[in-house]
């Protein structure tokens, strides 16, 4: 009997219908144990899953092809396409003028110092590296900053920003259940996923205005204004991703008012820290002065581009708390978290990074190399506006390219035009209309104007 | 399913909980903002206070709470046998020297750079392990059916995989041997899995309730997901025989068991990194599925660099590809794309046949250390006649012994003999050497005659 069902579960999708049809009755249970109640059928439904006990069907045949994740995907096409001219402004990683991955001098000499030292590679504390959780936390808020040497710094080694943000989302998700996120609109493509998935209820506040190309100011303060009280709301340091716009100091000023007045929990994602301007402590300004006022604050960080460690997955996430007992509690719940996810963090990347930061004289280098890759980039979008200055001749302002800020440029272009940008002239960018200028050269901010006018005038 | 924690803003998030945990912050704090006009918020706090107060202090981890007990006692005798990390007889840490050649030939190589690796990781890196683990001749490799994915490590590689079952496997209940690693069930329960055990170890033996193993998975629901140690269980060091896995594995298959192999020991355990894999290429053998975590942190000391695999092995091709497409979806959202040293340390390390053949002599002296560990600890116990069979800290394999001693007797170890190990018995036969086994000797034989 167990046979000719197994036969027919296996076979045609009509067979498979007769199958459901005897099994109709049977349907609707749920995915629960009910299988003494069908004697001779041992099969569950579950959705358009069903699951036989047959030995030749997958138990994963019912799941569908997920699709190419829309930023890490646009590299993939990329590759695959064969034209001589072709741009890739998808990821947001640092390119040299020749449009060539760069490792950092600084980092090359940290590597070989590390060789040389032979360290073990134990385990690290799940809370990271105790030299790179000090650096880094230094780094963001400042030597000196009272929060530091009052202890009051809850700061747990992250796997670059990505896993930083997810250890917060969890902290949040199981101390302040309940409570939303904010997110910019529009912000960074993966922002909304970690927040799925650690199951932190998330709602947006304006920001892009596409009237102007800048930001909507009173939208994002009447949107921050009218959120419940004791929200979270996460911010760009600076660099804002994708659009490159950030507020100016005033603008924060306000900002970090209302946040104060709703009792709001301001949650920084950094990762861009001297990438943006070229001067770690410019870029962290806005961090520095919220927590000047006596706030409590969450800050994400990533070294993945300011010091090109992409791949090392290097991090960490800080939580400034009022009181230094506060901070260790929240780092003992951290840990809690990511104990269960990866045990404790990889420890090579941080250790480039406490050997950078805590020598004076790789210090320095490292901060010369930041501003230089934070200089082309300004450099290339000052040839990119006046390309596109000199070659449209409708009018249209395109000063927005010098105003922004960072790595990206929010172009303005909607998703038939960026189709355009692909198809027409292989150029590759995400559907939002987001350039990432550290994929641009001086070389090709010609053929880039060209390409942007043409999608911008011809296409709608 | 969600962890316990103790805070009285527990797991729900329904507006009936919120409002009553509002109520338990209003009677726990002095005071609170007034909640008329203003919807309900957890972080409200009066001025001054802090968001984080309802916080508690987590307790330290159990198993690497050891070794931080352990760093805080100045006695010059202590032993740590805590964690399960490789020590040489010297008691030191050791980076294996293929490990630095391979590094050294990492940094040689000017055309590197650190750009983000794909979200799955390197593909050679997943190409190897699958062929490590697998077998290069494995048929669910030549047929294209296995997907496998780089991830921290062998917790990591768990996670993703339970998370990708939790949410697409349609049944979310992982059965796991009793006992098991410290860290299994939170990594399940926070996935989305609910955990139930299955009886494993027999104290009165200090062997395998095979029985109880058999009667458990039976009984079991169709399909449940059933997490099985490849090799060197950890704690106990008790491993089924191949016969006892032959029928594990019928059992399995006819109840339709969906196994998930936690392999962190391969070529660790008897020295033989084909005979340490027995088990799941059993498995894969008969055609059935099956999830694999992989770990690099112990066979080649790469442990805090994070190196591991995740492989899932499908009926078909087209259903790997799609189980990998829904990988990169856990991924993601959790730590983007996977570290690059480690897992480029491995490559190298896998794919160059001399370095191979180096790495499996230093793997070799590794495992056989540990059973010289075994055999002194064992004789120097019976040379002092203390009581009891001791027979199993030969028998059993791998980095752990699971003394039998109780919570008791572990207690008296570290007090009076400062001995670490964790409170379930279990020492890490690692952290041995000779001119350390009479010391541990004479702290059993004491706990023995002097505590039940």
């Amino acid at each position: 009997m167990a046979s000719t069902l197994l036969s027919l579960a296996s076979a045609t999708p009509s067979a498979s219908l007769s199958f459901h049809e005897i099994n109709k009755g049977k349907l609707n249970r749920g995915c629960m144990n009910k299988e003494k109640t069908s004697p001779f059928i041992k099969a569950k439904s579950f959705g358009r899953v069903s699951m036989v006990v047959a030995s030749n069907v997958s138990r994963f045949e019912g799941i569908t092809m997920a699709p190419p994740d829309p930023i890490l995907g646009v590299s993939e096409a990329f590759k695959a396409d064969n034209h001589e001219l072709k741009l890739n402004l998808g990821v947001g990683a640092y390119r040299t003028e020749e449009l060539q991955p760069y490792v950092l001098d600084v980092v090359k000499k940290a590597d070989k110092l590390l060789l040389e030292k032979g360290e073990n590679r134990e385990y690290l504390p799940i809370e990271g590296l105790a030299a790179f959780n000090k650096v880094t936390a230094e780094l963001l808020f400042g030597v000196d900053n009272p929060v530091i040497r009052q202890q009051r710094v809850a700061t747990v080694q992250g796997l670059s920003g990505t896993g930083s943000l997810r250890l917060a989302a969890a902290l949040i998700e199981r101390y302040f259940p309940g409570a939303k996120v904010l997110i910019s609109s529009p912000t960074w493509g993966n922002h909304k996923n970690i927040f799925n998935d650690a199951r932190v209820p998330w709602s947006e506040y304006r920001y892009y205005d596409p009237k102007t190309v800048g930001l909507d100011f009173e939208g994002m303060i009447a949107d921050i204004k009218a959120a419940p009280e004791g929200s979270f709301i996460l911010l760009h340091g600076c660099a804002h991703n994708p659009t490159g716009i950030d507020p100016t100091p005033e603008e924060w000023r306000v900002i970090a008012d209302v946040i104060q007045e709703k009792n709001h929990i301001p949650f920084f994602d950094i990762a861009y820290q001297g990438f943006a301007s070229g001067s770690l402590d410019t870029d962290a300004a806005s961090v520095r002065m919220f927590v000047a006022r006596g706030m409590e604050v969450i800050a994400a960080q990533s070294y993945s581009k300011n010091l090109g460690l992409y791949a090392e997955r290097i991090g960490a996430i800080n939580v400034v708390c009022s009181s230094p007992e506060a901070a260790a509690r929240v780092k003992s719940q951290l840990k809690r978290i990511a104990r269960p996810m990866y045990s404790n963090p990889p420890v090579h990347g941080a250790r480039i990074v406490a050997n950078i930061v805590g020598d004076s004289a790789l210090f320095k280098e490292w901060n010369a190399e930041m501003e230089m890759m934070a200089g082309r980039i300004k450099n290339v979008r000052h040839k990119l506006f006046d390309s596109l200055s000199s070659k449209d001749k409708s009018g249209k302002d395109w000063s927005f390219v010098l105003k922004q800020i960072g790595m990206f440029s929010f172009t303005g272009l909607n998703k038939a035009q960026c189709d355009n940008m692909t198809n027409k002239w292989h150029v590759y960018m995400t559907k939002d209309g987001r350039i990432s200028l550290a994929g641009l050269s001086l070389a090709k901010c010609e053929y880039l104007a060209d390409a942007i006018i043409d999608s911008y005038h011809n296409v709608s | 399913m969600r962890p316990e924690f103790a805070s009285p803003s527990s797991s729900s998030s329904s507006s009936a909980d919120r409002r009553l945990n509002a109520l338990v912050r209003h009677l726990a704090t002095a005071s609170m903002v007034s909640q008329t006009a203003v919807a309900f918020s957890p972080t409200s706090g009066f001025h001054g206070d802090s968001v984080f107060s309802h916080v508690v202090r987590a307790p330290e981890d159990p198993i690497l709470g050891v070794t931080v007990a352990y760093n805080k006692d100045p006695s010059p005798v202590k032993l740590n046998l805590g964690v399960g990390a490789y020590r040489t007889e010297e008691g030191k840490p050791l980076v294996l020297n293929v490990v630095r050649k391979a590094e050294q030939m990492l940094l040689n190589d000017k055309s590197r750079v650190k750009e983000y690796l794909p979200i799955v990781g390197i593909a050679e890196f997943n190409k190897l392990s699958a062929k490590l683990i697998f077998g290069a001749d494995s048929p669910a490799i030549r047929e294209n059916r296995v997907t496998t994915v780089q991830c921290l490590s062998g917790t990591g590689s768990l996670r993703v995989g339970a998370e990708f079952l939790a949410r697409h496997y349609h049944q979310k209940t992982i059965y796991i041997p009793q006992p098991t690693w410290g860290n299994h069930p939170k990594v399940f329960t926070l996935a989305g899995l609910s955990v139930k055990t299955y009886r494993y170890y027999d104290p009165t033996t200090r062997g395998m309730n095979f029985q109880g193993l058999l009667e458990d998975l039976g009984s079991a629901p169709s399909g449940s997901i059933v997490l099985l140690h490849a090799c060197a269980h950890n704690p106990t060091g008790v491993d089924p025989t191949l016969q006892q896995w032959e029928q594990i594995r019928q059992l399995m298959r006819s109840k339709a068991l969906l196994p998930f192999f936690d392999s962190a020991y391969q070529g660790f355990a008897s020295g033989n990194l084909d005979e340490d894999a027995q088990s799941i290429r059993m498995f894969v053998a008969d055609g059935g599925e099956c999830f694999v975590a992989q770990s690099y942190a112990k066979n080649m000391g790469l442990y805090g660099e994070r190196v591991g695999a995740l492989s899932v092995v499908c009926r078909a091709a087209n259903v790997a590809s799609k189980v990998e497409s829904q990988l990169k979806l856990v991924i993601r959202p959790m730590f983007s794309n996977p570290p690059i040293h480690g897992a480029s340390i491995v490559v190298t390390i896998l794919k160059d046949s001399n370095m191979f053949n180096e790495w499996t002599i230093e793997l070799k002296a590794m495992a056989d250390r540990i059973i010289s560990m075994r055999k002194q600890l064992f004789d120097a116990l019976r040379a002092r006649g203390t009581p009891g069979d001791w027979s199993h800290i030969i028998k059993q394999i791998g980095m752990f012994t699971f003394t039998g001693l109780n919570s008791k007797q572990v207690e008296f170890m570290t007090r009076e003999y400062h001995i670490y190990m964790t409170s379930d018995g279990r020492i890490s036969m690692a952290g041995l050497s000779s001119k350390t086994v009479p010391h541990l000797a004479d702290a059993i034989h004491a706990a023995v005659t002097r505590m039940s």
